[in-house]
């Protein structure tokens, strides 16, 4: 049977319980929510003058009540060292999702750790160091200092700073936000400049958009409600429905569904407005294609089944058929870009040779170009496009990226109203960070370094490569053997003496070992090697800034307690900072102590001001009483003024054709077609049977950090699901929720048999860093240029493991495509 | 208040009366003390037993329209075909669910084709045959499903729910 909370009423908001402001800390979306809490030892009640909504509550709500809230949404947590009652429900005035709630977001309160609920029990609450054969609990003093002296010590021998490799987050709400990208940055960029450092989900430190930042083209440059303005969204290796949930349904929904064609009327005065049309790039029907077909109709969604990896070609060929029909638009590409005529010379696709590379029939593709770019009653057609991880982790990144962005150029779509060429996103952005420039370009390619025996100290910051990084299979072999060795070291000295821990440990990393210190709110599985746990506080237990996908930053406000004795990783980098400072003066070392000073933030707040505030463009307008004010709704960055009350925003940029080039103008990139580009994708795809597509679910957030203690999840998700053809399972002999086995020369993993009748034979779907079956086992080490992981064009055998476990007996695997009724 | 106990369609009600007798209690206790004793309130709300229909009038795959625990709240009854887990009758292939998608509230719609309710609102689907497992969407529960039992004549009563129905903050009202 499917789990059942057997909830059958909740506490009711009191009309004076406290109200703070939410932004989710989970997808780019950011949508807006509200805590409410109040003492444990009150309630509200049905009556209108007993509750927050002013409503009747002893009566049956209508939908899209404001005045309900489900058990997910509910718990108690310690707010100032006392239980209180906690409500985190959507907020139904903020713009971004109008009081939608997603599956993810709406579990925030039941995702927060509450020890009356025994809710998150995973979650670290106090440091923990190697000692006597285990990770055991002490002291913040006793943990920092072993960090410290260890870090001091490999970075005083020969290779110096160079000896320390660093993961860190450096995105926004649970993955980072401004106080903790800059308490990090501040410590590794300012302090020391650490080049061997990686992000959280790939093995360099780099963008994932370089291309388009390179041709002046941030990547997100327009506003959520383009989306309801535009006459036609192009979408690609994005699945919005399941991973920006609210902005598919709360902006692209309604222009699909003609809705918003008011609003393109008052806004957009003097031009033909129609429902809108979408064309989704993606090999894989979606349940955004079956949502989008359901709204719009199928004549007004182009799905375009790609043959995977071969999105460049379609780009060019959209570029060539536009320019041949003369649709570009001419006057802007004069006034704001240079290099159109020598791109589309170099990157000139016919239809007929995109038809044949892509797999997609040539009217299909020229229908596409009509749909972006045929004028309407002769005014330009206005289009956003949108790209999201099936481009950015898949074939040649770096041209394939500046391939969609001259299309979107070309046609005059970036800086104006229903247009934008944007990366849909994953976590929220909140980077600000000292210059990395000393990192370079390519980057170095950590992961790789470390499975080659390089380095001897590991700071890891919310990141689990065991989960999430590729060729994971071998990564997790090395590192285990590395960490061991540094641990049987550690066991063979007293912990209580602490200099010959020291020795001991540095001895163990030059003899090939590595030390590794991970900074998390949970114990990951990269943890399960590491030797010092820090435990850290997230959002909402410390006040956080970020902003979401159309740069919309807000102010989360801490409305409980962080667990234990864990701390905002701003303040965590900024103790790791003090105490180095202090082992390096004790070392006599005077000037390399100096270079740690400036660390003294007793709150999140300091790191704030010193960093966003100081350092960021437009920061000295924002503060967090300003933002507080500003609500869920916020502003959008950058700020340009603080009046009447308000932090002024930019509602998109390059709104006056300027673009973030020295000269202004935004460049057209050629982007040329080379097959498979990472080394040893095209063997791969030679030996092996199935493309294993991957990527995220509905019902899961990021690699399932706090998913993997929620029970409405696992009871759904035991294992990874693998989206399979049924005559490939006749063929393997496996049925629905069967285990196989992924394999493939360069690893192997473990998934659930989903059946997927709209799969292509031969292509396979399957969930990406889950922690019961990790898909990056089985992507080879291949990157582009620029060191940006190809997770998408993996291919492997699959044989059968196990008929379907008693565990999966339950589920359901009807197919999850929504059909009109 | 005693005979109130005995009632079966209480819950928030007299849950929310002797709440706010307990508060004006609690002001009374500062001037007067010790005179206002607390008073036990049931852990979980009463459910009433209705009689939704007769096995006989089902047929299989059929969906009939019901409410409950009262007719504020809508459902669906069906007789799938099928033993299921959680099923009622001589077949073990009755059940009953709430009709209110626990998402925003919109009313699900039975597909017989696949036995599933699903929400033209946000695309969530509801599988009849799992009971109430949410296939796809954006709920953060499965289906409420109710607990249904027959009579030796076939009378298919509804007595309880397992999850939050949308917008009541007590399945009973």
């Amino acid at each position: 049977m499917a789990f059942k909370r057997q909830i059958d009423r909740l506490p009711i908001i009191p009309a004076d319980a406290k109200k703070q402001n939410v932004t989710c800390h989970f997808c780019i979306v950011g949508c807006g929510y509200h805590a409410y809490t109040w003492p444990v030892n009150k309630q509200g009640g049905t009556d209108p003058a007993q509750n927050v909504f002013k409503t009747d509550l002893a009566k049956q709500q209508y939908p899209e009540t404001d005045a309900w809230y489900a058990p997910s949404m509910y718990n108690i947590v310690q707010q100032d060292g006392r239980d209180v009652h906690i409500v985190i429900k959507p907020d139904k005035d903020c713009e971004v999702n109008s009081g939608l709630g997603s599956i993810r977001g709406a579990r925030m309160a039941e995702m927060s750790y509450s020890r009356a609920r025994a809710t998150q029990q995973q979650r670290l609450t106090h440091p923990m160091v190697f000692r006597y054969g285990q990770m055991q609990p002490t002291s913040w003093e006793d943990a920092l200092d072993l960090v410290a002296r260890v870090t001091v010590a490999m970075i005083k021998e020969p290779g110096g700073e160079d000896n320390l490799f660093v993961s860190a987050f450096d995105h926004g709400g649970a993955g980072g936000g401004y106080e903790n990208t800059w308490g990090t940055g501040k410590l590794y960029f300012e302090a020391m400049k650490v080049k061997n450092i990686r992000i959280h989900n790939r093995p360099a430190y780099n963008s994932e958009v370089h291309a388009t930042r390179d041709m002046g083209v941030g990547e997100l440059n327009n506003c959520y409600e383009d989306a309801e303005l535009c006459d036609t969204i192009v979408a690609v290796g994005t699945n919005a429905y399941e991973t920006q949930t609210n902005y598919f349904l709360n902006h692209w929904v309604p222009n699909l569904r003609g809705t918003s064609m008011q609003k393109q009327q008052q806004q957009l005065a003097g031009e033909p407005h129609a429902p809108g049309r979408i064309v989704i790039v993606d090999p894989r029907r979606t349940s955004t294609v079956a949502a989008c077909e359901v709204e719009a109709g199928k004549d007004k969604v182009l799905h375009l089944a790609i043959e995977p990896g071969t999105d460049m070609v379609l780009f060019n060929a959209l570029l060539t058929q536009i320019a041949e029909k003369g649709w570009q638009d001419k006057a802007f590409i004069a006034a704001s870009t240079k290099d159109f005529d020598k791109a589309l010379a170099a990157n000139k696709t016919s239809l007929a040779d995109a038809a044949r590379i892509t797999g997609l029939k040539p009217e299909d593709i020229a229908k596409a170009a009509a749909w972006i770019a045929e004028p309407k009653e002769g005014r330009r057609r206005r289009t956003m496009f949108s790209y999201e991880k099936g481009l950015i982790w898949g074939n040649d990144n770096y041209r394939t990226n500046a391939a969609v962005v001259n299309v979107a150029l070309a046609t005059g779509n970036i800086g104006r109203a229903g247009g934008g060429c944007v990366r849909m996103g994953g976590h929220q952005e909140g980077y600000s960070r000292p210059s990395d420039a000393h990192v370079g370009k390519p980057a170095a390619y950590v992961d790789k370094l470390l499975i080659e025996g390089r380095g001897g100290v590991h700071h890891i910051w919310g990141c689990d490569h065991y989960k999430t990084t590729l060729n994971a299979h071998k990564f997790k072999q090395v590192y285990k053997k590395r960490t061991d060795m540094v641990r049987d070291a550690m066991n063979a000295v007293p912990a209580g003496d602490r200099a010959a821990q020291v020795a001991a440990i540095v001895d163990a990393i030059k003899k090939g070992g590595l030390f590794a210190v991970d900074v998390d709110i949970v114990p990951t599985k990269i943890g399960e090697a590491c030797h010092v746990w820090l435990p850290a506080a997230t959002s909402g237990e410390m006040n956080l800034t970020s902003m979401n996908g159309e740069r919309r930053m807000r102010l989360t406000e801490r409305y409980m307690d962080p667990p234990g004795e864990s701390m905002p990783d701003a303040l965590i980098a900024a103790r790791i900072a003090n105490h180095m400072e202090r082992v390096l003066r004790e070392l006599g070392d005077a000037k390399y102590a100096d270079q740690f000073k400036g660390f003294d933030w007793k709150t999140e707040e300091d790191a704030f001001m010193d960093g966003y505030h100081k350092h960021e463009n437009g920061g000295t307008h924002v503060t967090y009483a300003r933002l507080r004010a500003m609500g869920t709704n916020g502003f959008q960055e950058p700020a340009t003024d603080f009046k009447d009350g308000k932090i002024v925003g930019t509602k998109r940029l390059y709104a006056d054709g300027k673009f973030g080039t020295k000269d202004g103008k935004a460049t057209f990139m050629e982007a040329q077609w080379r097959g498979l580009q990472a080394p040893g994708k095209e063997d791969q795809k030679k030996k092996f049977k199935y493309l294993v597509n991957n990527g995220r679910t509905n019902h899961v957030w990021q690699n399932a950090y706090l998913d993997q203690d929620n029970e409405f999840i696992m009871d759904r998700w035991p294992y990874p699901f693998i989206e399979m053809n049924p005559d490939d399972m006749s063929e393997l002999k496996v049925a629905a929720g069967d285990l196989v086995e992924v394999y493939n020369d360069d690893g192997s993993t473990q998934a659930m048999v989903y059946p997927t009748p709209t799969a292509k034979k031969g292509h396979t779907f399957m969930l990406f860093a889950y922690p019961t079956g990790v898909q990056g086992n089985v992507v080879n080490a291949g990157t582009n240029e620029l060191i940006l992981p190809n997770y998408k064009q993996t291919w492997a055998n699959i044989r059968k493991l196990a008929a379907a476990p008693a565990s999966v007996q339950h589920l359901s695997f009807k197919t999850q495509e929504y059909k009109a009724g | 208040m005693k005979g109130c106990d005995k009632l079966v369609d209480v819950g928030r009600r007299q849950f929310l009366t002797r709440g706010v007798l307990a508060t004006a209690g609690a002001a009374a206790t500062a001037v007067v003390p010790g005179e206002v004793a607390a008073k036990p309130n049931p852990a979980r709300v009463d459910y009433p037993s209705n009689r939704l229909a007769n096995v006989s009038q089902l047929k299989p795959n059929a969906p009939m329209d019901i409410s409950y625990p009262d007719k504020d709240s809508p459902g669906v009854l069906i007789k799938l075909g099928t033993r299921v887990a959680g099923g009622a009758g001589p077949d073990g292939d009755i059940v009953a669910f709430s009709t209110l998608c626990p998402h925003k509230g919109f009313p699900l719609n039975y597909q017989a084709a696949d036995k599933t309710l699903n929400c033209p609102g946000h695309y969530s689907r509801f599988d009849c045959e799992k009971g109430g497992l949410q296939i796809m969407g954006q709920a953060t529960q499965n289906l409420p499903q109710f607990t249904l039992r027959v009579a030796a004549n076939g009378d298919i009563f509804a007595e309880g729910v397992d999850e939050l129905i949308y917008g009541r903050l007590s399945n009973v009202l």
